[in-house]
């Protein structure tokens, strides 16, 4: 649910995320490098990167994110060049009454022709899974990247120039945090029907991006309120580096940590409010499938024809719980300070 | 209660005004620029049955004239005749909607305050334990699945399996069809707030002050129930402001799922049907609950932590 995570507000995504200034080195930073887990000295991409090899649920949820990530990226082509037929294939002989469970055929009998069954139209549901996938996936990552540029533009900013500007901007962010823009959004949908498939994901990309931003733009914020009285910053200044060059080459790498974390968090929340609106008829429209569409047509058979709405339903479940204990996880690695007491 | 306060609160009272006035004016437009209208449906209207129409409606005036009514309306909350429910004001169609909703959303948030507290909180107190591991692997499903997929699951199991609960309709808050619904849309609050208690409680547990009141003596069970609770809590505080408007939106795809008679059904139709006066009646009330609901909420933060100054 377009649980727009970022409606919380920031006293909540602070103690949730806890964005420290630096990543100091904490005791149990200290027991590590003593005992040899950690080099003394290894770069913070280098510990974090050994941290998360050591968290295990971390790295299960990587390999399975991958695993679906790659199979929807091959399975439509694989399928539709081992069968000749794409995933909105309908064959002659279907019948629209009758829907092949998982495993069976015509007949009856067992058969690896339909893993996960066919859809009332006689369409294999593993072929339409994968191919749905494709576009929850795409639409997750394009509108994350979408309110990363936003978000760490606004925040970085707001934070470097400060004062009178940064109170304006950010008194913004608290105006939109209070608004009920997901309903907006789907005024939004529902009254502009985009006539093509291109133009749907990119009203889809352009709403989900402009609403997911406005956490990631106090994050940037307050990392670099905290970085640019550094000496280094002084030192660019001095050298006479113009304002935009600092802020993009100096501050924000410096801030990546915990923008890396909170995009990888963004993603599953991006990815569940597209299935929430395709859900409810207003994102990715037919012959175009996504997850939440495949289980909102699967939701309307549930009575006879359950594994339609099951199988893109927990295919979906699946990635977004891998996602969120790989973010999670990321967020143990780069973060010492906020790692499990 | 301080002078400071008062102001902060008449302050964010003023300021509900401005909001409401941005998020009316933008669905407003939203719905006017559109292209098509009501009458712009599959079902064909005579050109002089729409002029009559149009007429009834104040739609034949200039855009400005209707832009004042619909703001003139708002101030005096009316929200003229829906167009697509014959006959029927908003103001009806809000009675007859808000208690399905609000019972539904009541009923979620009380159960996932429950749930929620318990389970992050023995969490907390039995931390890095299996109850621990179990709870937040719990919580973490919690957000995983999608109330969506979830609601059809239980429907699937409860009512279409075992019998237990109607799979659909609604029946009155003290009736089992709520069942099914208040445990869909509570399962992302519940992993929330067990998420939330568990990090407030841990970082409560290891202050001075539940020393204090260890050292006086106290069981550990008063340690917990009258001192640790208070503090570890503030963050479920701060959330129940965020969590109105995610209740809003899950009550969209629940009423939907289980065809209640609710507002976020209404508002769903409503978009469809391009019905205007209904779209901004429901989008006016959602943002003034909303808003009014955050302001509430940020005035009992202050009152639980003393340590909070505006």
């Amino acid at each position: 649910m377009p649980d727009f995570d970022d409606q919380a507000k920031p006293k909540l995504t602070d103690t949730e995320l806890h964005v420290g200034p630096e990543f100091a080195v904490a005791e149990r930073d200290v027991a590590e490098i003593v005992s040899g887990e950690i080099e003394a000295g290894a770069s913070l991409w280098r510990d974090a990167w050994r941290r998360l090899l050591r968290n295990r649920l971390a790295l299960i949820g990587i390999v399975i994110v991958l695993v679906i990530a790659l199979a929807c990226l091959i399975g439509p082509t694989v399928i539709e060049k081992a069968t000749g037929h794409p995933y909105d294939f309908i064959p002659r002989e279907a019948s629209l009454t009758k829907a092949f469970p998982p495993f069976r055929s015509a007949g009856g009998q067992f058969s690896w022709q339909h893993p996960m069954g066919t859809d009332t139209a006689g369409r294999d549901v593993l072929a339409r899974v994968l191919s749905g996938g494709q576009i929850s996936l795409m639409v997750a990552l394009i509108a994350t990247v979408v309110s990363l540029v936003i978000g760490v533009t606004y925040g970085a900013t707001a934070g470097y120039v400060g004062g009178r500007i940064d109170d304006l901007m950010m008194r913004i962010v608290d105006v939109l945090y209070s608004l009920p823009y997901v309903i907006i959004v789907i005024v939004l949908l529902a009254l502009l029907p985009a006539k093509t498939p291109v133009g749907q994901m990119t009203e889809l990309f352009i709403a989900l991006g402009a609403v997911s931003w406005l956490t990631m733009a106090r994050i940037v914020r307050g990392q670099v309120m905290s970085l640019k009285n550094q000496d280094f910053i002084l030192a660019a200044r001095a050298t006479g580096v113009s304002t935009p060059r600092i802020i993009f080459r100096h501050l924000i790498p410096n801030a990546l940590g915990p923008v890396i974390v909170y995009a990888t968090l963004t993603i599953p929340t991006v990815m569940l409010s597209e299935a929430f609106l395709s859900f409810l008829g207003l994102g990715i429209r037919p012959p175009r499938v996504s997850w939440g569409s495949l289980a909102a047509e699967g939701a309307q058979n549930l009575a006879v024809y359950p594994w339609q709405m099951i199988f893109p339903g927990l295919t979906m479940a699946l990635m977004l719980f891998c996602l969120n204990f790989v973010g999670d996880g990321l967020r143990d690695a780069l973060d010492p300070q906020t790692r499990k007491q | 209660m301080p002078t400071k306060m008062l102001r902060f609160i008449v302050r964010r009272i003023i300021i509900i005004v401005p909001m409401l006035f941005v998020v009316v004016s933008l669905t407003w437009a939203l719905v006017r620029l559109a292209p098509g209208n009501f009458y712009s449906g599959e079902k064909k209207i005579a050109p002089a049955v729409e002029a009559n129409l149009r007429e009834k409606y104040g739609m034949d005036k200039p855009w400005y004239i209707q832009y004042g009514r619909v703001l003139r309306n708002i101030a005096r909350f009316d929200f003229g005749t829906s167009l697509k429910y014959e006959g029927q004001s908003v103001n009806q169609i809000l009675r007859r909607a808000l208690p399905v909703s609000a019972a539904l959303g009541f009923a979620s948030y009380l159960l996932a305050l429950v749930v929620g507290i318990t389970f992050g909180t023995l969490a907390a107190l039995k931390q890095n334990s299996w109850l621990d591991s179990l709870s937040m692997v719990i919580a973490m499903l919690g957000i995983s699945i999608p109330n969506f997929v979830l609601g059809p699951l239980l429907v699937l199991l409860f009512s279409l399996t075992l019998y237990w609960f109607p799979p659909a309709l609604w029946n009155g808050l003290a009736s089992k069809n709520i069942v099914l619904p208040a445990i869909t849309l509570s399962a992302i609050y519940i992993a929330y707030i067990a998420r939330l208690t568990r990090a407030g409680m841990l970082e409560v547990m290891r202050s001075d002050y539940i020393r204090t009141a260890r050292a006086k003596g106290l069981s550990e069970w008063q340690v917990v129930t009258r001192h640790a609770l208070r503090g570890g809590l503030l963050p479920v505080v701060s959330f129940s402001g965020p969590a109105l408007a995610f209740l809003i939106t899950g009550t969209v795809v629940v009423e939907k799922v289980f065809a209640l008679p609710g507002l976020g059904n209404y508002f769903i139709n409503a978009c469809f049907n391009r019905d205007e006066p209904l779209i901004i009646g429901i989008v006016a009330f959602i943002a003034v609950s909303v808003l009014v609901f955050n302001l509430l909420v940020d005035i009992s933060y202050a009152i639980i932590d003393p340590r909070i100054k505006y």
